[in-house]
């Protein structure tokens, strides 16, 4: 034992320098490329030496820790210090979500956006107290695995198999989509193209060297998203408060930004705004009153203005437009149903003052009653979204799965605190950098002319209108907020130019973002290729495999993943992101439940488990689909929301449903059911103590 | 066959009481908060409303030093009733 301590003891110290060195190099390059840009490289080049470089960097790792063993394959060959396992954990639990969209999320939402970071933080309590070390006594290879084993066969193995790549496929998806969009708006390549270099990028890490690969470089990722989230926050802060620690004062910058939403509230100029924005919602939902009819003459005056034009010898660009605004009107009475439907609610949702960002559940409803009734439907809400993040994230087998990687149980959870570590260090400068840029736009941006308005608000309004747009509603020639029309994934991306860093700050961010998105996906394509290599073919289909064939139908199947998983992404589905919060819920209701009974209920058995899953997700995916739009359109369910709604929750939360049917169907067929056998009662038995003496169970897979 | 001991029963029993009373902390840094969220945000901490200073900040921190607790209490449950692993 003594030569495997010291054995590990070196191993911790070389990466400690090997990763030191790595930060130093890093930081050196950032400064060569700020030079650089000083002396005129122009920007496009710096996007593509950051795209470039880290892609290289990433595949470099990836090649140096090949490997064609099973353990080191799958596992890491369990010798992941407790500290670098944190670091990994991050890089692979922090998603393009996370790092570009979360703090738009709350810059849009406030208080209320804020259930995402109790719940993407919170759930490692429960993976901590509940989960990791369990597992990791057990020690296999997969989620799969232990429910193979604790409930006795193949049919709870094979349940899991298929929820685990339900929750990670749409997951994958969305974090391949997160590339292209960030290669292409970086390098100008075409998304498709951004697509497949990502994808690129995932399979140098995750192809030759699996979950080794794969550790070594999100630890690597993680350094890189880390600096790039948080040097843009630090000059911002610095800009706002003269202080470089935003998270501890940002306080200050809160009750500004609290006092100027009152004045902009009352403002008469921004009310002149509202409500012009109030009329046009007002005239659409007369013209989807009064359709048909509507509909015909709006064609017919579109045509006639084509007509006028020409008789009046109009100039070309005139008639032109005139020639597109037909070509533009609604083709069909019900499309123009949909599209002015969609036009009011529009309009509707700017003629409102400002939600107040720090007030919890906020309401401006002027009728008390229904004020009181929005303002429990977003409590409730916010609650319920929470308990789906947090279970969610205690069940997400991508997750799980790398507790497995460490060398002991005591490792695995003190690993456990280093990942919230490393995880809080961004989500709890998210809400800092959401006050700040709201405080800067708020007092900047707002107020200011138009002819003024920095550079930087126009060059986003031309890679994407729908990050950013600014338009001169009521013509004064002055900006007013109720103008502006911004994105969420803004806040990020724009940061570092409303901070007036130099560009290549902003290619650090997009490189920050790049890692997230890709450490993410190789840790979720890792999660289904495994589940289809080792559960599914070695466990169910051939056992008697040898290693060698079991590493290489793992690398084959890893690339068709990827493969579909791209193809996928690069036809861009209209609801990608619905799908990836949907997956905490129907993580949380398929194999929380079942994880921790395993563990902490001896009586649990067999078909307890199998009809959890099944009704947890059976009711989670109902409810869903009955309430969701998108889903609703895909099974054709034509009835109002209304009709389907429990308690007013939002379908993103439908795992609160799932969850208590999964536990009450867990008790009660478990009672009905004979107990499980005396192996199994030892098996959890075994999993309980980090070291049994006399046991005689072995479940650790080499 | 194998027969567990008193001592390993109580390793058992003292895990599961510090496993419920950091859950119970969690659930009210978490859910008893959310739920209070309205009256506790009348209470200014340095500027921030106190829900909405715990919601961003406090229970994070909570939420790690209680995992901390508990990886060290475990590591030295371990060690008092000899379950602890060889070494890492």
């Amino acid at each position: 034992m003594s030569t495997q301590v010291s054995s590990n003891k070196a191993f911790f110290n070389q990466l400690k320098k090997y990763y030191t060195w790595y930060t130093g190099g890093f930081l050196v390059f950032l400064i060569a490329l700020a030079i650089l840009e000083q002396l005129g490289l122009p920007r496009v080049w710096i996007g593509y030496v950051f795209l470039f470089a880290t892609i290289a960097l990433y595949a470099g790792i990836g090649i140096m820790s090949r490997t064609a063993d099973v353990a080191e394959y799958y596992v890491a060959g369990r010798r992941v210090p407790a500290l670098f396992n944190g670091m990994a954990t991050g890089a692979d639990w922090m998603s393009a979500a996370s790092f570009i969209g979360m703090a738009g999320g709350l810059y849009l939402q406030g208080f209320d956006g804020l259930a995402f970071i109790m719940g993407w933080t919170g759930g490692y309590c429960l993976v901590a107290f509940l989960l990791a070390p369990y597992l990791r006594k057990f020690g296999q290879f997969t989620i799969p695995d232990f429910l193979g084993a604790r409930y006795g066969g193949n049919i709870a193995r094979f349940i899991g198999i298929l929820a685990a790549i339900l929750c990670s496929f749409t997951y994958v998806v969305a974090q391949i989509y997160g590339v292209g969009i960030i290669t292409s708006r970086f390098t100008g390549v075409e998304f498709g193209i951004g697509v497949f270099l990502g994808l690129a990028g995932i399979l140098v890490c995750s192809f030759l060297g699996g979950m080794r690969a794969v550790t070594w470089t999100q630890v690597a990722q993680y350094i890189i998203l880390i600096v790039a989230y948080l040097i843009p926050v630090v000059w911002l802060s610095i800009k706002h408060t003269n202080f470089p620690v935003p998270q501890l004062v940002y306080g200050t910058v809160l009750e500004k930004v609290t006092a100027r939403e009152k004045q902009l509230t009352a403002d008469p100029k921004e009310q002149e705004v509202r409500k012009i924005f109030a009329d046009r919602a007002a005239d659409m939902r007369k013209q989807v009153a009064e359709l048909p009819k509507s509909w015909e003459e709006g064609r017919a005056a579109a045509a006639k203005k084509i007509d006028d034009l020409k008789a009046a010898n109009a100039p070309v660009a005139e008639i032109g437009a005139a020639h597109k605004a037909l070509e533009a009107y609604p083709k069909s009475v019900d499309d123009a149903r949909k599209a002015w439907t969609a036009g009011a609610t529009a309009a509707a949702g700017r003629s409102g003052p400002p939600m107040p960002h720090a007030t919890p559940f906020p309401s401006l409803n002027p009728d008390p009653t229904k004020n009181a009734a929005e303002r429990e439907n977003k409590r409730l809400n916010f609650i319920a979204l929470v308990v789906c993040l947090m279970v969610g994230t205690a069940a997400l087998p991508h997750i799980l799965m790398r507790y497995y990687t460490t060398p002991s149980v005591k490792q695995a959870r003190v690993s456990v605190t280093w990942s919230l570590f490393f995880i809080f260090l961004l989500y709890f400068t998210a809400p800092a950098l959401a006050v700040l840029v709201k405080f800067d736009i708020y007092t900047m941006v707002v107020g200011s002319k138009f002819a003024d308005l920095p550079a930087w608000v126009a060059a986003w309004n031309k890679i994407d209108p729908r990050l950013l747009t600014i338009t001169d509603i009521n013509k004064d020639g002055i900006v007013q907020l109720a103008e502006i029309v911004i994105g969420q994934d803004i806040v990020v991306l724009a940061t570092p130019e409303i901070a007036g860093l130099p560009y290549v700050i902003s290619g650090l961010v997009a490189a920050g973002g790049l890692a997230a998105a890709l450490s993410t996906a190789d840790g979720l394509l890792l999660t289904i290729a495994n589940a289809l290599s080792h559960d599914l073919y070695y466990k169910m289909i051939n056992p008697n495999a040898s290693t060698q064939k079991r590493v290489t139908i793992s690398k084959i199947l890893l690339l068709v993943v990827a493969l579909g998983a791209a193809t996928v992404a690069s036809k861009a589905p209209a609801d990608i992101l619905f799908l990836v919060s949907a997956a905490f819920s129907l993580a949380a209701a398929s194999f929380f439940v079942p994880l921790v009974a395993g563990v902490f209920w001896k009586r649990a058995t067999k078909w307890g488990a199998i009809t959890a899953m099944l009704g947890g997700v059976g009711v989670t995916w109902y409810y869903m689909s009955v309430t969701q739009p998108w889903l609703r359109g895909v099974f054709g369910v034509t009835a109002p929301i209304a009709d389907y709604m429990w308690l007013g929750i939002s379908p993103i939360s439908a795992g609160i449903f799932g969850l208590p049917v999964a536990a009450v169907l867990m008790i009660v067929v478990s009672l009905l059911t004979p107990a499980p056998d005396q192996q199994t009662q030892e098996l959890v038995e075994h999993v309980r103590y980090p070291n049994l003496g006399g046991d005689t169970v072995e479940t650790t897979a080499r | 066959m194998l027969k567990l001991t008193e001592r390993h029963r109580e390793y058992w029993r003292r895990n599961l009481n510090l496993t419920l009373t950091l859950l119970i902390i969690w659930f009210v840094v978490t859910f008893v908060m959310a739920f209070f969220a309205r009256p506790l945000a009348e209470v200014t901490i340095f500027g921030w409303p106190l829900s909405f200073y715990m919601a961003a900040q406090g229970s994070l921190i909570i939420y790690i030093v209680i995992i901390w607790v508990y990886a060290n209490r475990m590591g030295k449950l371990d060690e008092e009733y000899g379950v602890h692993e060889g070494d890492d």
